[in-house]
């Protein structure tokens, strides 16, 4: 049956893709709907198309919240809060609430919405695991498995059935036809171990912003590699002219400054492969991100680096470059010239919050 | 159209309807009948997408809206229980698959939705047969796409879309210009100006002091400035006389459309005016009726054993975030502070005046006004009047609001206090034409060249400059010639104008 809804959502569907008005395209927006994980609020993408409206702008904008709080602390970003804050909207009565999300929910959502690809993990063949998992129901068992939710219903059935039930002395009790089990099925399980290594510029030209980028696209990526794999490493490195490798809490809040080589992270790269992961166990995954402003002479030992030591092991690297106020954004074009020999490398550049999942499409939709 | 004919309710479903509608007419409420409907969430999130109505002209955002809730729900992010419409009778659409607590609760709520929709003054200028007026809207605009193509109408309904803030919403209730005929008689005062005087423009003094209170030169100068005036009024084309706030009325009728176009527009206009109300009293609304699924649950309708799964879903819909103001819970809190105060008596000059504290938290002069003064508050206010009456200090320690304030060199929201009159100030000024910009026509022949002139009534806060440029757009698609806007940008008095190929920024 057509509904009336279905021609809207057809055409709305159709702008968004840019099969049609093209013009319109530069409204589509993503991430307005929030999801809750622990107490982190997470956005999911989900494409809508703004009107524009004469509308105030953040600058001496303001609203009126409820809690706790001192003055001064901050309470939301700006650019974040779509109509203003506080608002009262037009529409008719309805009731909404927000429920929490587990990970394995995001990760599916992400994939949904930007219709990744399940890896196919490396060494699935060789190694596997075998697994009991209790997801059946039989007739006998030990009583250490016995289901009590399910035997006591079954009783509680037969005993209304052959009306012995007296619900003023409301005693059930089961026999051995009642009791039922739980059990087991035995599943073989790819064993697969994952290991990423994130590279971040903190070099004096990254700003806070692009900081902010990086950090929301690790988490969706993240997110997205532990659905796939069922133990994943991380290691952290930061470079400006040295590398360092740092945890998971400094790597998104250093801030550096000075020069910027590449190569110095590449090395630092190396080192934890060789340590911690050897390539014929782990599948290997590389983020590198930067505003792509490289020392000039450094960049030839980068592509040497990459060639020799980390594009023949690693699944997928990956290069992100944000737009830079400051920088010159050469490195990309370096990248590029190796791009056609290596087919696990992959190029993106991120202008702003709003490309960050077409670029997570871009790294991850090759199923790698 | 399968969600137009109407469906029995379960006979379970009708009998709390039953039940609680009687509870509800008991307690005073004053609704038009309610039609309760069961429908499956898609069903249900193609009628919000709709605003609640079963047919609308097509257009992508229902769409659009239609997506985002549709996935909201299988998401497990988000779940619409209940919808209401303001039409006389009320249409009213409950989710099948809630819990049969929920439905009470929710049956309970729409009684609330109901009686306000049908008493608040604000609601009461509304067209009451608005579903037969939507599909009216869907049928003439489906026969302009038919005659004009579908990406046609599309494209003029989306530069409409893009205006359609642009009403005056106290139009409905107040007569802004002078009827057609009362025009000739003001042209017999044309001699007198605005003061009233006589057009010498002398003080009425004394012959012996007159040089000095008239001084001569003084009164030929002025008369001369009043002349230079008059002349240039006679010789402006300009108007309207005085800015007009609904422009998208001055649109209708001075800007050169065609037919098809004039109504379309006139369509969007009428649904604006219509989903108003329901904007300006979005606090009140949901308020009032959390206040009455409140009471008559707690009260009747609830048994023992659901008891628990009532407070999870209230509190659900009680909660409060430090950014967004929750209307339900506001709403709520503030009838149930009314009620105690005039229950008690704690109003009026004795208790203003009364600055001893131990003496205010124990004043209960027993009267039991509350329940009467509440129903005549729901009757006669708005969101604006309503906090500006009746939120008090005491209210805002006693749920810890604040204010907070954009910080532009660190990009972020900060709390900026908890002064009362501060936060009553932020408040007011969220809710003062919902937050948004008051934008008016000033010229309509704006340099005698027909071109649009719009003000934007600078309060403190700039326009969103790229939205601005885009409406702007839009608006000179309308109305064929440049259109400008007089605004105040990077602290300066600015002017923004479009004129079919390029913009153009001009600091005053």
């Amino acid at each position: 049956m057509t509904r009336p809804i279905d021609q809207n959502l057809d055409r709305f569907r159709k702008i968004v893709k840019g099969k049609v008005r093209q013009n319109l395209r530069k409204y589509v927006n993503h991430g307005e709907m929030l999801g809750r994980r622990g107490r982190e609020v997470v956005s999911i993408p989900v494409p809508n198309v703004d009107i524009p409206r004469f509308r105030h702008g953040n600058k001496g904008s303001g609203g009126v919240g409820q809690g706790e709080g001192e003055l001064g602390q901050p309470v939301g970003r700006g650019g974040e809060q779509g109509d203003g804050p506080g608002q009262a909207g037009s529409e008719a009565g309805r009731h909404i609430r927000e429920v929490e999300l587990t990970l394995d929910e995001l990760a599916e959502i992400l994939s949904e919405e930007l219709e990744l690809p399940n890896i196919e993990p490396k060494g699935k063949d060789a190694i596997r695991s075998v697994k009991d998992r209790y997801t059946s129901i039989r007739q006998q068992g030990p009583n250490s498995l016995r289901h009590f939710k399910r035997t006591f219903k079954r009783a509680l059935k037969r005993q209304i059935a052959s009306s012995e039930y007296d619900p003023s002395n409301p005693v059930i009790v089961p026999v051995k036809d009642d009791e039922r089990f739980r059990s087991w099925k035995t599943v073989q399980e790819p064993q697969a171990n994952a290991a990423i290594v994130y590279m971040m510029d903190v070099s004096g030209s990254m700003t806070d912003d692009q900081k902010e980028i990086v950090r929301i696209e690790s988490f969706w990526i993240d997110t997205w590699l532990r659905k796939q794999y069922d133990g994943i490493e991380r290691r952290y490195v930061v470079h400006d002219a040295v590398a360092h490798e740092v945890d998971e809490d400094t790597f998104y809040r250093t801030r550096e400054s000075g020069g910027t080589r590449i190569s110095s992270a590449y090395k630092a790269c190396r080192r934890i492969i060789e340590r911690d992961f050897p390539p014929d166990e782990w599948n290997l995954y590389c983020f590198q991100f930067s505003d792509g402003d490289n020392w000039g002479e450094d960049n030839d030992d980068c592509l040497g680096l990459l060639a020799e030591s980390i594009l023949p092991v690693c699944n997928l690297f990956c290069y992100g470059q944000v737009e830079s106020p400051y920088g010159s954004g050469d490195f990309i074009r370096e990248l590029q010239r190796i791009q056609e020999d290596w087919e696990n490398i992959v190029l993106s550049e991120i202008e702003s919050k709003d490309a960050i999942y077409d670029s997570i499409k871009q790294f991850l939709g090759t199923g790698r | 159209m399968s969600i137009t004919t109407h469906r029995p309710l379960p006979t379970q479903i009708r009998e709390i309807q039953l039940e609680l509608e009687e509870v509800a007419a008991g307690y005073g409420l004053d609704f038009f009948e309610t039609v309760f409907e069961m429908v499956d969430y898609e069903e249900m999130s193609m009628l919000a997408a709709f605003g609640g109505f079963p047919i609308r002209y097509p257009h992508w955002r229902f769409g659009a809206e239609f997506d985002e809730l549709t996935k909201g729900y299988s998401y497990g992010l988000q779940k619409i229980y209940e919808m209401v419409i303001n039409t006389d009778p009320c249409y009213a659409y409950l989710l099948n698959a809630n819990e049969l607590i929920d439905q009470k609760l929710v049956i309970a709520h729409v009684y609330g939705h109901c009686d306000f929709f049908k008493c608040n003054a604000w609601f009461s200028k509304t067209n009451r047969r608005m579903l037969d007026q939507m599909a009216n809207h869907a049928a003439r605009v489906n026969r302009y796409v038919e005659r004009y193509g579908y990406e046609t109408v599309e494209r003029f309904v989306d530069a409409c879309l893009s205006l359609d803030d642009l009403i005056d919403p106290y139009l409905p209730h107040i007569r802004r210009r002078p009827a057609e005929q009362t025009r000739p008689e003001r042209s017999l005062d044309r001699d007198r100006d605005e003061d009233g005087n006589d057009g010498s423009g002398k003080f009425a003094a004394k012959d012996y002091l007159d040089p000095y209170v008239n001084p001569p030169d003084v009164l030929r100068e002025q008369s001369e400035k009043r002349r230079e005036k008059q002349k240039q009024a006679e010789e402006s084309r300009s108007f309207p006389e005085r800015p007009e706030r609904d422009v998208l009325l001055f649109l209708l009728e001075h800007a050169p459309l065609k037919e098809w176009q004039r109504d379309v527009l006139a369509i969007v206009r009428d649904e604006a005016y219509y989903f108003a109300p329901q904007g300006q009293t979005k606090i009140m609304n949901e308020g009032w009726a959390s206040y009455w699924h409140s009471t008559i649950m707690t009260k009747h309708a609830l048994t023992d054993a659901e008891i628990i799964d009532f407070a999870d879903h209230h509190s659900g819909t009680m909660a409060t975030s430090p950014t967004r103001l929750n209307p339900y819970k506001l709403g709520i809190e503030l009838f149930r502070d009314i009620e105690e105060r005039w229950d008690k008596g704690q109003f009026g000059p004795e208790w203003e005046e009364c600055d001893d504290l131990e003496t205010k938290r124990k004043w209960d002069k027993q009267l039991g006004l509350g329940r009467e003064k509440i129903f005549e508050v729901r009757r006669v206010h708005n969101d604006i009047t309503f906090i500006d009456t009746f939120l008090t200090p005491e209210f805002c320690a006693k749920h810890q609001m604040f204010s907070f304030a954009y910080n532009d060199v660190t990009d972020y929201y900060q709390i900026a206090s908890r002064q009362f009159p501060e936060v009553k100030r932020q408040l007011l000024d969220n809710l003062t034409n919902h937050g948004r910009p008051f934008i008016y026509v000033k010229d309509g022949n704006h340099a005698n060249r027909g071109e649009l002139y719009l003000l934007h009534d600078y309060s403190g806060v700039e326009l969103r400059q790229d939205y601005a440029r885009d409406c702007l757009i839009n608006l000179q698609a309308l109305w064929g010639r440049p259109v400008h806007i007089e605004t105040v940008s990077d602290d300066m008095p600015t002017v923004l104008s479009y004129d079919g190929h390029a913009h153009e920024v001009a600091v005053k």
